[in-house]
């Protein structure tokens, strides 16, 4: 049986696919790539869940037998990071598209382009 | 709706495929390899309490340092998509009383609590990355706020190129002390903190250069910030 968790991220992931693969306006092709993002965030992360442990913060209570494993943590925090700066460069993208053609319709930009 | 029809059973087939993938990897059990060795050093190797910030900084400390050249690729060409040879705010709306002066009131303790969470990443969950992003939204808030304002444009590069060159600095007095590139000269060598880890004066070379991250994150968000508000005005 698939946990819970899993099925988030996995039906956060399709939602982000649904919008780039069916909408037209670039805006909404970018929101859901950082909808499919954070899906995979949140499933790197529940991967590196165990349950019943805590944060990896060791402080008194919490030794290094209590805490979940901190390497996915790490990933995703550079993930973010990267996914901000992709995100960063699609829209001034989508800034230049919408001044030189006037429109964020995908199959107008393809159409004028001839 | 042929394309629409397409795309639900595209994704019907991925979502089956993932949750096949996914059924056999159990939820919450302990799958640690070397996640474990970590958690198990991390104290006497780096002397942070957050074992995510020292994986981040001192594990994969070169990583990061890809990760923050990664950042400044794309400042640079957001700069450069976006560079006009005549550029102005063309905000025309003047924010309301509420937001000027929650602005002027906040501002400063936006910046602190920015600072606060890069100062003690090895402490408490978050780092350079969040600390910077919170410096960045500071600044935003100013943009928002007065639409006559603009960040220090040369103080800002100046900053941000210093940063990422201190960064590298100090990892090459590591090189020169301990041998090897990003080597944790002042907890290794110095032993600073050494009996007090926990505390702030702690941690080895983490807070340090977590500062240098927030700083550069932080002078670059608001540059790509300052970049995407301004537009080409014609003389």
């Amino acid at each position: 049986m698939i946990s819970v968790y899993y099925f988030g991220a996995i039906a956060l992931i399709l939602i982000g696919l649904y919008a780039i693969l069916v909408k037209k306006n670039l805006l909404k092709i970018l929101i859901g790539l950082s909808i499919m993002e954070t899906g995979v965030n949140l499933l790197l992360i529940s991967i590196g869940y165990v349950s019943g442990k805590s944060a990896p913060i060791l402080s008194e209570g919490i030794g290094p037998s209590q805490a979940v494993d901190p390497i996915p943590q790490a990933l995703v925090l550079t993930a973010i990071v990267i996914g901000v700066a992709t995100t960063a460069m699609a829209l001034s993208v989508a800034i230049l598209i919408y001044e030189k053609y006037g429109t964020l319709n995908v199959e107008e930009i393809r159409r004028l382009r001839g | 709706m042929l394309k629409r029809a397409l795309a639900i059973i595209t994704l019907l087939i991925i979502g089956y495929w993932l949750a096949q993938g996914l059924a056999g990897v159990p939820f919450g059990e302990d799958k640690m390899l070397v996640g474990q060795y970590y958690l198990d050093n991390v104290k006497q190797q780096t002397g942070a309490v957050n074992a995510v910030t020292a994986v981040v900084v001192n594990y994969r400390g070169f990583d990061t340092l890809g990760e923050v050249t990664v950042l400044f690729i794309a400042s640079t060409g957001v700069g450069a998509l976006l560079w006009r040879r005549k550029k102005e705010r063309t905000a025309k709306t003047e924010g309301s009383i509420v937001l000027t002066t929650g602005t002027r009131l906040l501002f400063p303790f936006v910046m602190l609590f920015g600072a606060y969470i890069f100062i003690h990443g090895h402490l408490t969950p978050g780092g350079g990355f969040p600390g910077g992003a919170t410096i960045a939204t500071a600044f935003l808030l100013l943009y928002l706020a007065f639409i006559t304002y603009e960040i220090p444009h040369r103080g800002f590069e100046v900053t941000e190129g210093l940063a990422g060159m201190s960064y590298v600095a100090v990892g090459l007095i590591g090189l020169a002390i301990g041998g090897y590139f990003l080597f944790d000269w002042i907890w290794q060598t110095w032993q600073f903190g050494w009996d007090n880890v926990g505390r702030l004066l702690s941690g080895g070379f983490i807070p340090i250069i977590y500062t240098i991250i927030g700083i550069k994150v932080g002078t670059e968000l608001s540059g790509i910030i300052d970049n995407m508000l301004k537009e080409e005005v014609s003389e």
